[in-house]
């Protein structure tokens, strides 16, 4: 058998980033179909000389902008949690995976929140089901952010402190749920 | 407490017992070869069962006054004769081949992600299922009840599953190269992958989303367009067609070129250049890609002629990027990989199979791109649904070719060259009879039975999916479509029938028997658990070439 010149085994390159990066485009791709569908619809439908939203529904806008500004503290712990991990430290880097999954609970408890405010019937029309199909599909990428933070805390406190990669992984999943949320806010809670 | 049995012997376990452990092991594996080849062996089965299906429709259509089959029936073996050969054929068995072969050609020494992508096979072959069973129960487009919201969900589960696994190879592409292996060095199936899986992450999840939309309002609302457009049965093939339609599909069919350049360029004993330009065009064929994320069918308008410039330039630009670049680029790449076989005079059978496998891939890129002209009036009719079919083939020559080069990395014995090179032949010529007659009868405005045309997207088509009458000789081109596909078919029988019997007891394989110029010919033949002892540094395109001063050449 022919033999290059050998080396030892080298370590992935950054495999856990990489692959969330990559999960990570196939969510915009998701989120960005859902939205551009989205205004599609709403711009027919106004197009069309009717209305997009029911006449009677009041979305609650004050939920929704806590929701997008429990985004700040959230990017700001996961990058914490990025910094802290870089220098070994334990308490700081569980404290700021801590801080994250909870305001990621936070901003799931303020979604529910907003369903139970709005009393929207899903089988009320064309929006009604867009908004919960749409919405639901956030919700449930911070449900997966949610225990995302639960694992890397779990990993790095359970003393595989050398995979900081997986805490930088992280905090770029939450930062593109952030910029998710961003166009989900202006699109669906402000432009209506 | 713990007990031992005094009479517990130390004999070999029992037939049955070796039996269940393999299964067991099987089911539960996590080697890339392995998942690659439970990929292959399932599409395989898949694609004698949407055959069986295609021959079906292609006898009832062959008189189109007698109708052997009901509306509803007809409607959905349509549906599931597309689904089917898109989500269940092409689509696993190009990444079933990447899979089993990708890592070893990049000289990892496993899969990144190997849980990711077992957990996406398992999840694509579940959702398969349901979404046979759903349209077996009038489920599918077009179909009415729960059985409907079923299989909008089992294809959501298809299209995960087929993500999770693109995304395990995207990623070992990306991270597990071997030393030296920079993105101009990976061989050209590889790069062909990396273009196709990365469309994938890109195009798939757009039609998720769809697919969600559309199971939420027809789950909680009742049919009723008036109320909620997603809510309708036409839904599916009005706002996700674009997911079971050319240019979508054209993404599926890009390793079939990196394929080609590789099987060529090792026949040819040769240096594939310039490499550059065959990256370039295989890279130019991901821009269909575009074409998904749009959702809507790129298209130049019947008026075109007659429309003003600001009209041309608005329909021109998109029609370039998706249908005009790829089709340049699947033409720039087939030509230079074929014509290394012309200079050289040499041929294999892998590079046969490639050869052809590239031909119906440029046949339907080309033919993507017509469709999508207004003034033809082509979609909707037969020509559409020849061009899927050209795709689709193109992938399964392709695949067959890869079975054929590299089997015996996966099992460790070939497959007799003889036998596989008038397969090859077989099926081009079954592929080309299956398809030029609809591509012709298209022309001639023959309706296509599947996602019956839409009024306002296709004014004038009308939506009579067993009308198959039309001002041509339906007959005749029905009838060789039919005995087409009957060859087809009868190619990847004897194929699969070869393959097995290789696989059980055929010749034991050297472990560079093709004098191959990649890193999956530097181990041995099969390759083991962790596919090399060591990793190799790689300092050019072709690391077995620079050991092979003899066979040195620049093409």
């Amino acid at each position: 058998m022919l033999a290059n010149p050998m080396a030892p085994a080298a370590a992935p390159r950054r495999q856990v980033f990489v692959g969330t990066a990559i999960a990570c485009a196939a969510g915009a791709s998701l989120f960005g179909g859902m939205i551009a569908l989205w205004l599609r619809m709403r711009d027919q439908a106004i197009a069309d000389g009717g209305s997009w939203m029911p006449a009677d529904v009041k979305v609650p806008m004050v939920p929704a902008n806590v929701m997008l500004l429990a985004f700040i503290p959230i990017c700001v712990f996961a990058q914490w949690a990025v910094y802290s991990a870089k220098r070994d430290d334990k308490p700081h880097t569980g404290a700021a995976l801590a801080l994250v999954a909870a305001l990621g609970l936070a901003f799931i408890n303020a979604q529910a929140y907003i369903y139970s405010q709005m009393k929207l019937p899903v089988n009320g029309g064309l929006y009604n089901s867009m908004f919960y199909a749409l919405t639901g599909v956030l919700m449930a990428a911070a449900i997966v952010g949610v225990v995302f933070s639960a694992v890397t805390a779990f990993r790095y406190l359970g003393g595989r402190t050398t995979d900081r990669e997986v805490v930088s992984a992280h905090a770029m999943y939450w930062y593109f749920l952030s910029a998710g949320f961003s166009v989900l806010w202006f699109v669906v809670y402000v432009t209506k | 407490m713990t007990t031992i049995d005094p009479h517990a012997t130390s004999s070999s376990p029992s037939a049955a017992g070796a039996g269940l452990a393999c299964v067991a092991e099987w089911l539960t594996t996590t080697d890339h070869k392995r998942l690659g080849r439970l990929y292959i062996g399932a599409s395989a089965l898949a694609f004698v069962g949407v055959a069986a299906v295609a021959l079906l429709l292609g006898i009832e259509r062959i008189s189109p006054t007698r109708e052997w089959l009901d509306v509803d029936s007809l409607t959905q073996l349509f549906a599931l004769e597309r689904f089917g050969f898109i989500y269940l054929v092409m689509v696993p068995l190009v990444l079933g081949v990447a899979l089993a072969i990708v890592p070893l050609q990049v000289g990892a020494r496993s899969l990144a992600f190997p849980r990711l992508a077992a957990a996406g096979f398992w999840a694509w072959l579940l959702g398969a299922v349901l979404a046979v069973v759903a349209i077996v129960n009038n489920g599918g487009p077009n179909g009415e009840g729960r059985f409907y919201n079923l299989f909008v969900l089992s294809t959501v589960l298809v299209l995960v599953g087929l993500l999770a696994s693109a995304g395990a190879v995207l990623t070992t592409i990306l991270t597990t190269r071997a030393p030296g292996m920079n993105l101009r060095r990976v061989p050209f199936f590889t790069w062909s992958v990396l273009v196709a899986t990365l469309c994938m992450v890109v195009a798939l999840p757009v039609l998720v989303g769809d697919l969600l939309y559309l199971y939420v309002a027809h789950r909680y609302i009742p049919a009723d367009a008036a109320l909620n457009v997603l809510s309708s049965n036409r839904a599916l093939a009005e706002w996700a067609g674009f997911g079971f339609s050319q240019p979508t599909t054209v993404i599926f069919a890009i390793p079939v070129l990196g394929f080609l350049a590789d099987a060529a360029a090792t026949a040819a004993g040769t240096r594939l250049r310039p490499r550059g330009v065959i990256f370039g065009g295989i890279a130019l064929m991901g821009l269909t890609a575009f074409g998904a994320v749009l959702q809507t069918s790129v298209t130049l308008r019947p008026g075109f002629v007659d429309a003003g410039f600001g009209d041309k330039l608005k329909d021109l630009l998109p029609f370039g990027l998706v249908h005009g670049l790829a089709a340049l680029g699947v033409f720039v790449a087939f030509v230079f990989g074929a014509q290394v076989l012309v200079d050289s005079k040499k041929l294999t059978s892998a590079a046969l199979f490639g050869v052809l496998a590239g031909l119906l891939a440029l046949a339907g890129v080309s033919s993507s791109a017509l469709s999508h002209i207004g003034a033809a009036h082509l979609l909707g009719t037969t020509f559409e649904e020849g061009t899927l079919l050209t795709l689709v083939f193109a992938a399964v020559l392709a695949a067959m070719g890869a079975v054929s080069y590299w089997g015996q990395k996966w099992w460790g014995s070939t497959l007799p060259a003889k036998s596989t090179l008038p397969l090859a032949l077989l099926a081009f010529a079954g592929a080309e009879l299956a398809t030029l007659p609809l591509l012709i009868a298209g022309f001639a405005d023959q309706p296509s039975g599947v996602f019956p045309a839409i009024e306002s997207t296709n004014p004038g088509v009308t939506d009579a999916p067993v009308n198959f009458i039309y001002s041509g000789p339906a007959e005749l081109w029905n009838l060789l479509s039919t005995v087409g596909i009957g060859l087809v078919l009868l190619a990847v029988l004897v194929f699969v029938a070869l393959s097995i019997r290789s696989f059980i007891g055929g010749e034991a394989a050297g472990d560079d028997p093709w004098d191959g110029q990649t890193l999956e010919w530097a181990t041995t033949s099969p390759a083991p658990l962790h596919n090399f002892a060591d990793i190799h540094i790689v300092k050019s395109a072709e690391p077995l070439l620079d050991l092979k001063p003899s066979t040195r050449s620049e093409a």
